[in-house]
């Protein structure tokens, strides 16, 4: 019984190209989320490092991570409600 | 027990009731119960998940894990809130338009599998519960100060109120409950780093002129023919213990007894006073040498005994700004006085040392204290190992999946996430300067680092305090509603509907899930009284590495990969959690945890991510290839 999602959704033809850049954001912030394990890793001691206004490697690193989320998360955001409006205008849904 | 902090607690935990019976009305159904109806503003969701996922593990274990071991504990910041990176570039849309009310519902929707639907149905609740014990731990060490209730006492006051909730109103109270406490707690940390900042840096804090910074003494000794003779003759010594290579002494100083490490570094012998409870064989307890009472505690620690090279009065900085309060921190020339502990035999006396040890800022403010950065390969993958689960395991989390069904569209699950990265990563950044806050201002618990944060909150008036432990306490009540309603779901829904087909109507899926509340509940008391005193982030690392060796793999494949089946699915959840969890029982933590050498414990890692998360991917691939394969075969045409 009641298997259908809780709110049916209509159909979306931005479906693909949201999938195409998620896993392009997706991506590039795993390359710098590995970057830091990897540094942390092989050369710690870099982290000490002092790099902008006394605050070291690690602390303006993981504070970039965090903020750099945030920035991706808008732009995508952006993006995707662009394209669905874009798309929607279009009686079709198509090109 | 302050008069205030009960008012302000009585308060949140009965507007938190009141909202639960006010919203009980729109729960009769089961979308009102487990999904709000699928009604509720992007916006609020957002703060929601905020309110979810800032469990007592964000508040209090990371600022705890901060005050003890500076960076490392931050390490848990930028790994929960990368999490979100995936939930929200991968899993959200899709997540929203496959499921109904539970994460099963998304994973079986292009399925139709009994084994799907049984196994995601276990794994939502061993997850569920996972998580459940870090937020009963969590509530146990906040009712103590605020209330002066012993921790199994917190543990059951939390359990008999979320159930209430929970059996009253479901998802709508549960998000709006989320929402409220979200936002205040954003509100009250800026508040505090606020107070942090203003405050500056000191070499003798004081707690806000509350208690009088103590000094901890050294003294010269020398030794002869084996015998320790401290240089002050006022002191004699009484024993000299040995302890995995560390050297403590019992003084004796007037008719009071003291505990000291032994330090013989240099060629010169220097003793440091430290703390002590000594577990006696007639069963009495001392604490500092004075039989243990209300007025006679361990005292709170924690200080910088240098600030950028300089000392004394001349070290106070007065108000600070973000920037320049971290580089001084991390300045090489800075010293911090952490606190170590010990356990030894002293006859037939169990003694438990906590004594101190300097670091150098520049070790604080980056990764090695707690996590061996440096150590040996081993330790090194244990590192990695944290850093992957913490990464994968959000958007693999039943109870954050949920929330996703609580908005009316794909869109709006997109939007709501994305509010919540925005309030859990300002948050996060708030943790690393209300955990070195806890650090330098001599308010650590050395028993129970869990509460470093509300103890910081103390140093700047009752008021805060209390807000700060409210809000605390209404954040475990909210967080551990949320884990309950995904547990319920999966018994309700999952198992006795879909998968047993015993459910005849939306009246009965409501009235078992109510009941499974109260049995997940018990469990959840139980367990949270037995881990009390392990930090509640650490256990809840290892709920996240459950959670994405269960259920990530399923998900991701899922929707990238199109060979995967129904079969696959089944046994990637089966050997993902099983994995993760046996590893978790034989790992040094469990085994230091069960009172034996943690050195015997079978598996070496603490943090079993990097092995059980790839070892489901890997099921997932090969049995999806070669079931895809046998079915094949099945049904080709004869030649």
């Amino acid at each position: 019984m009641l298997h259908e999602p809780a709110a049916p959704a209509g159909r979306d033809p931005a479906f693909l190209y949201k999938r195409r850049l998620g896993v392009l954001y997706f991506l590039i912030y795993t390359v710098v989320y590995v970057g830091f394990v990897v540094i942390n890793l092989v050369s710690p001691t870099l982290m000490a490092v002092s790099v902008l206004g006394g605050l070291n490697f690690a602390v303006v690193y993981g504070f970039g991570l965090i903020i750099l989320a945030f920035l991706l998360a808008l732009a995508y955001n952006r993006s995707c409600g662009r394209k669905e409006a874009e798309l929607a205008e279009v009686p079709d849904g198509g090109h | 027990m302050e008069v205030l902090s009960v008012v302000l607690f009585v308060l949140i935990v009965g507007f938190v009731l009141v909202l639960s019976f006010y919203f009980a009305r729109r729960a009769k159904s089961a979308s009102g119960y487990y999904a709000a109806g699928g009604q509720i503003h992007w916006s609020v969701n957002g703060i929601a998940f905020a309110g979810d996922y800032l469990s007592a593990a964000s508040f209090l274990g990371i600022c705890g894990m901060i005050a003890t071991a500076g960076y490392d504990g931050f390490l848990y910041s930028i790994g929960f809130l990368a999490g979100w990176v995936v939930a929200l570039f991968v899993v959200a849309e899709p997540l929203k338009r496959l499921g109904k009310y539970t994460f099963t519902d998304a994973l079986d929707a292009n399925y139709n599998s009994k084994g799907i639907k049984l196994l995601a149905a276990i794994s939502t609740l061993i997850v569920s519960i996972c998580y459940l014990i870090p937020q009963m731990v969590g509530a146990g060490a906040l009712v103590t100060p605020l209330l002066g209730f012993p921790h199994w006492a917190g543990v059951v006051l939390v359990g008999c109120i979320v159930i209430v909730i929970v059996a009253t109103a479901g998802m709508t109270s549960t998000t709006y409950v989320q929402f409220i406490k979200g936002g205040l707690l954003l509100v009250f940390s800026t508040i505090l780093v606020i107070g942090v900042l203003s405050r500056g840096l000191t070499t003798t804090p004081d707690q806000g002129g509350s208690v009088p910074y103590r000094e901890y003494g050294s003294m010269a000794a020398v030794e002869s023919g084996g015998t320790l003779t401290p240089a002050d003759s006022s002191y004699s010594v009484r024993a000299v213990v040995d302890s995995k290579g560390l050297r403590f002494a019992r003084l004796s100083h007037g008719n009071l007894e003291s505990w000291w490490k032994v330090d013989s570094s240099g060629g010169k012998i220097v003793l440091h006073e430290a703390q002590s409870i000594v577990a006696k064989s007639d069963g009495s307890t001392l604490v500092n040498g004075k039989p243990l009472s209300p007025q006679n505690q361990l005292r709170q620690v924690g200080n910088l005994e240098s600030i950028g090279g300089k000392t004394g009065a001349e070290a106070k900085t007065g108000g600070l700004d973000p920037v320049s309060y971290l580089s001084l921190i991390g300045n090489e020339k800075t010293s911090v006085r952490r606190w170590k502990e010990a356990k030894l035999k002293d006859g037939s006396d169990s003694v438990t040392v906590y004594y101190p040890v300097l670091t150098s800022g520049s070790k604080i403010l980056r990764p090695g204290l707690k996590f061996q950065v440096e150590g040996t390969p081993l330790e090194r993958i244990d590192f990695a190992s944290l850093m992957i689960a913490l990464f994968l395991g959000t958007a693999a989390l039943p109870h954050i999946l949920i929330r996703y069904y609580t908005v009316p569209s794909p869109a709006a699950a997109r939007k709501s996430t994305i509010v919540a990265i925005a309030a859990i990563g300002t948050f996060y950044l708030l943790t690393l300067f209300m955990g070195l806050g806890a650090m330098t201002s001599g308010v650590i618990n050395l028993q129970d680092n869990n509460m470093s944060a509300p103890l910081l909150a103390r140093t700047f008036g009752t008021f805060l305090f209390s807000m700060i432990s409210a809000i605390a306490f209404a954040t475990v009540l909210g967080t551990v509603s949320g884990l309950i309603i995904a547990a319920s779901g999966a018994v309700a829904h999952d198992l006795l509907d879909r998968f047993a087909g015993v459910i005849k109507n939306d009246r009965q899926k409501v009235l078992v899930g109510k009941i499974v509340a109260f049995v997940v509940g018990g469990i959840a008391i139980v367990l949270g009284i037995l881990f009390r005193g392990v930090n509640v982030s650490f256990l809840v690392g290892l709920a996240f590495a459950v959670a994405a060796s269960a259920n990530l793999p399923s998900i991701v494949m899922m929707l990238f990969w199109k060979k995967t089946n129904a079969k696959g699915i089944t046994a990637s959840i089966f050997v993902g959690v099983t994995s993760a969890i046996l590893l978790i029982v034989f790992s040094p933590t469990m085994y230091e945890l069960y009172g034996i050498d943690a050195a015997l414990a079978p598996v070496p890692l603490r943090n079993p991510g990097i092995i059980s998360i790839p070892l489901s991917l890997l099921t997932l691939i090969i049995v999806s290839l070669v079931t895809r394969k046998k079915q094949e075969i099945a049904t080709a045409p004869a030649a």
